[in-house]
């Protein structure tokens, strides 16, 4: 499978169904690209695996692509491949794939029906941007014949909250949008912050669409809990320190990396939020402190 | 008649049985106190070979019983003292029980099977007997036991010895101990010599040894008839006087001793090597304990010797087993210190970018093998120095630093927060990481550690796993080294200030030598394994012990 036909297959699949996320996308693209290779050898394989997903990374450059990627393969390999055919340790690979897959696609369920417990009676939500876990979440929440009203940020610089803020109204949720800058503002008003998550790092801190960081440290100052809402195959092996420390290849759009020469004058996509500030992190694992996410991680990938 | 005995014994024997009564898991320091006080009670009647199938299996528990790693030999012994209450035969250490084991194996008149069954029958006589008895009773709780109301504690938790030393019980138990580990043939001038306390103590740290530079322990050993090897000796006089310190350093001159000992041994006539050798390395540590009190790295180190030489299989000749055990020790060292020194520099230099200053505390090994390495793969950064009086280790690490060609800053502790808008990262060396993740390093760490969160800059702590230590600790005054306090007297212009501070009756010189930082103000912990947050060491701990 050529370099092309993985992008082609890989933004098939994004349109097909735009409710999943990218890093599903990618590795359904990666299990295709998998029941497809020609290779001889498992080492090559998983050298070809690797380079698949590099190069998805270049198309999405989003943190959950790489993460589900290196997830995908661990899960993939973390069986006993001492098959003396090729061709059979190619079948356990794409099963293990498949069960994987099938995993992951109900993690959004079970991070919903996790979450929607701590949002009460009456109570005034705050969230950012366009998250579709913490669509499911309020989707679940209404379901459960809640009454809540929801204020969301407008986002910038691709106004994708006005997109989420269409969605809700779907669900007959009452929505305002606010200004990026209205964040202190609204505040007071609010009973709990729910975000969704690009990645989960391995401090328990996130990585997400930028003015997460800031609403997190104004809901610090007003005590008010801050969730975080992710599935599992979000969580990756960084460690930042600080905002300088996010790598630059996740802070800006793919195509944006490719063309612009001096990155200074670009806005990054992206911040960091140490852990710190989270109160409580949802994932299809369990309910986690940002300290239990680094145990968490251990498991998955030693 | 077993019963009119058992009433006889002291309070401990009551606090057992309540345990029992109330359906309490006895601990491993109750069994063993139940089992020694079974022993007791035969021997007035019992004939001695009776005696030493019992002591081996007594031999057994001392040794798998958990032991705080810093005290890996005392706690066994000290528990036989506080058993002494009737008996008029001093408790044959374990030493000696070696001697009456080879007397058993010799003439075995009962079997080891009806011995315990004989035992458990006594035990089941026993426990009827004091099913009604809810006697509160005289209490006479050993010295070292701790809560006295026993209704609410059955199950009675001990201090570690070496941070009771205001309590003079203990103090007549170490040396009563420091007396018994001598050789076989219990010649009184072999033994090793109790270092006396120097000085007034602060008394928030009087429980804690003082020791004096200018009086090494070696001074008291006769020579050449000492029952400790030259190397150990040697060693013991270079931790005493300094020579030899820092964590790392202190680890590996300890195993090269240990090395150095495995190769003069000889098995002697009738003795297993994996029992007798470990008997033999036991007077060693109380003696380098004595020296300076015992790193965690060095505990770590101890048990893993322990296991390794316990795990020799009978049948392995001398020589053998003697060479594996060499290579055991090499490659200890070559895994845990210096590999994990290459692993840790790999994961460090990840988060070293162009045009930071980084901030380093006194001369840790593996923070100046670090900014060396960085410094090879063309890293461009300086370094700032912090140092601080007595030690003046920092000095050291200046040196190394300028040799290699960087760029270096020093200062004094007392400017750091003057200099700390500058850093952009502190990178920190541990003496040992705790398990509830707390960092023990040198005094002033956690000094630095607040000063850098206060001003936001991520702090990092450079660790290896083998330093990783069980114990738990919130504050730095519950077991902490107090080094010679005659260190801080410091001789300017002719004149010298402190000279004569034993004279002034109020007056106390502190100097201490490690304290605790809390995780809060520890951003990273970077280890051999990769990158963790503090709070992650029980996850390390679990996995190491599972795969240990």
């Amino acid at each position: 499978m050529t370099e092309q036909e993985l992008v082609d297959y890989f933004k098939a699949q994004m349109l097909k169904d735009p409710d999943m996320a990218s890093a599903v996308a990618a590795i359904r693209t990666l299990l295709e690209f998998l029941k497809r290779d020609q290779g001889e050898t498992i080492l090559g394989l998983r050298e070809s695996l690797t380079a698949a997903t590099d190069c998805l990374t270049g198309v999405d450059s989003s943190v959950a692509v790489s993460s589900g990627g290196e997830l995908f393969l661990r899960f993939i390999s973390l069986t006993s491949l001492e098959h003396q055919d090729l061709s059979r340790c190619k079948k356990v690979m794409e099963e293990r794939g498949e069960l994987f897959l099938e995993k992951i696609s109900m993690s959004r369920a079970k991070v919903a029906k996790l979450c929607h417990t701590f949002i009460k009676d009456g109570a005034k939500i705050l969230t950012h941007s366009y998250s579709r876990v913490v669509l499911r979440v309020l989707e679940k929440a209404a379901a459960e014949k809640k009454r809540f009203t929801v204020y969301v940020t407008e986002s910038q610089p691709d106004a994708a909250g006005l997109q989420m803020a269409e969605e809700l109204r779907k669900l007959d949720v009452p929505v305002t949008v606010v200004l990026d800058a209205a964040v202190g503002y609204v505040l007071e008003k609010v009973d709990l912050v729910i975000v969704g998550a690009e990645g989960v790092v391995e401090s328990g801190g996130i990585i997400n669409k930028i003015g997460t960081y800031q609403m997190a440290l104004c809901s610090k100052a007003h005590n008010k809990p801050f969730y975080v809402v992710a599935e599992s195959f979000k969580f990756v092996r960084l460690y930042p320190l600080n905002q300088q420390d996010v790598p630059d290849k996740f802070k800006y759009k793919a195509d944006t990396l490719k063309s612009v020469q001096n990155l200074s004058e670009e806005h990054p996509r992206i911040d960091y939020t140490p852990p710190s500030l989270i109160t409580l992190l949802f994932t299809d694992l369990g309910v986690l402190t940002p300290s239990a996410v680094s145990d968490e991680l251990i498991k998955l990938y030693l | 008649m077993a019963d009119s005995e058992v009433t006889d014994q002291s309070g401990p024997k009551d606090g057992i049985e309540r345990a029992k009564n109330e359906g309490k898991e006895l601990t491993k320091e109750e069994k063993q106190r139940l089992r020694k006080e079974k022993k007791q009670q035969k021997k007035g009647k019992e004939k001695k070979d009776d005696k030493a199938p019992k002591e081996s299996q007594k031999e057994k528990p001392p040794a798998a019983a958990a032991q705080p790693s810093t005290q890996p030999s005392t706690q066994p012994s000290t528990q036989a003292p506080s058993q002494k209450v009737c008996s008029a035969v001093p408790a044959p250490a374990v030493a000696a029980a070696a001697a009456e084991t080879t007397a058993a194996k010799e003439k075995p008149t009962k079997s080891k099977a009806e011995l315990k069954a004989e035992r458990r029958a006594r035990q089941e006589a026993d426990r009827a007997s004091k099913q009604g008895k809810k006697g509160d009773g005289a209490q006479a709780a050993p010295a070292k036991s701790k809560a006295a109301p026993s209704e609410l504690q059955p199950v009675v938790k001990r201090l570690p010895e070496h941070i009771q030393v205001d309590n003079p019980d203990v103090l007549k138990k170490l040396a009563k101990k420091l007396e018994r580990q001598q050789t076989p043939e219990n010649i009184a001038d072999k033994k090793i010599p109790l270092r006396s306390d120097y000085g007034y103590k602060v008394s928030l740290f009087s429980h804690l040894h003082q020791y004096s530079r200018k009086a090494p322990l070696t001074q008291q050993l006769s020579i050449p008839s000492s029952v400790i090897h030259p190397a150990i000796v040697r060693l013991g006089l270079q931790y005493s006087q300094g020579i030899v310190a820092g964590s790392n350093a202190r680890s590996v001159a300890l195993l090269h001793a240990f090395k150095q000992v495995i190769r003069d041994y000889t098995t002697p006539p009738n003795e297993e090597l994996s029992r007798d050798l470990v008997n033999k390395l036991k007077p060693y540590i109380s003696f380098l304990n004595q020296c300076r009190p015992l790193s965690a790295s060095m505990g770590n180190a101890i048990k893993y010797i322990k296991k390794e030489i316990s795990n020799i299989p009978n049948q392995c000749k001398d020589k053998e087993a003697k060479n594996k055990l060499l290579n055991c020790i090499d490659c200890y060292i070559n895994e845990k210190i210096v590999l994990a020194a290459k692993a840790i520099a790999k994961y460090a230099i990840e988060k070293i970018s162009d045009g930071d200053v980084i901030l380093v505390y006194g001369c840790s090994s593996l923070v100046n093998n670090i900014l060396c390495e960085a410094f090879e793969k063309n890293r461009k950064f300086r370094v700032i120095v912090v140092d601080s009086r007595p030690r003046l280790e920092g000095r050291e690490a200046l040196r190394r630093l300028v040799q290699r060609g960087i760029r270096c800053t020093y200062v004094l502790i007392s400017a750091v927060s003057y200099i700390l808008p500058e850093v952009s990262k502190v990178f920190l060396g541990a003496h040992a990481l705790l398990a509830n993740g707390y960092v023990m390093s040198r005094v002033g760490t956690s000094q630095i550690a607040l000063v850098a969160k206060a001003f936001n800059v991520p702090v990092l702590v450079c660790c290896e796993t083998y330093k990783f230590c069980e114990r738990v600790q919130t504050d730095s005054f519950v077991s902490n080294e107090l080094d010679d306090p005659d260190d801080l007297i410091v001789t300017r212009k002719g004149k010298t200030q402190l000279e004569n501070w034993q004279d002034v009756e109020l007056l106390g010189l502190l100097n201490l030598v490690y304290d605790v930082t809390p995780p809060d103000f520890v951003d990273l912990v970077i280890t051999d394994l990769g990158m963790i947050p503090c709070t992650s060491v029980p996850v390390v701990l679990r996995v190491k012990n599972v795969d240990m």
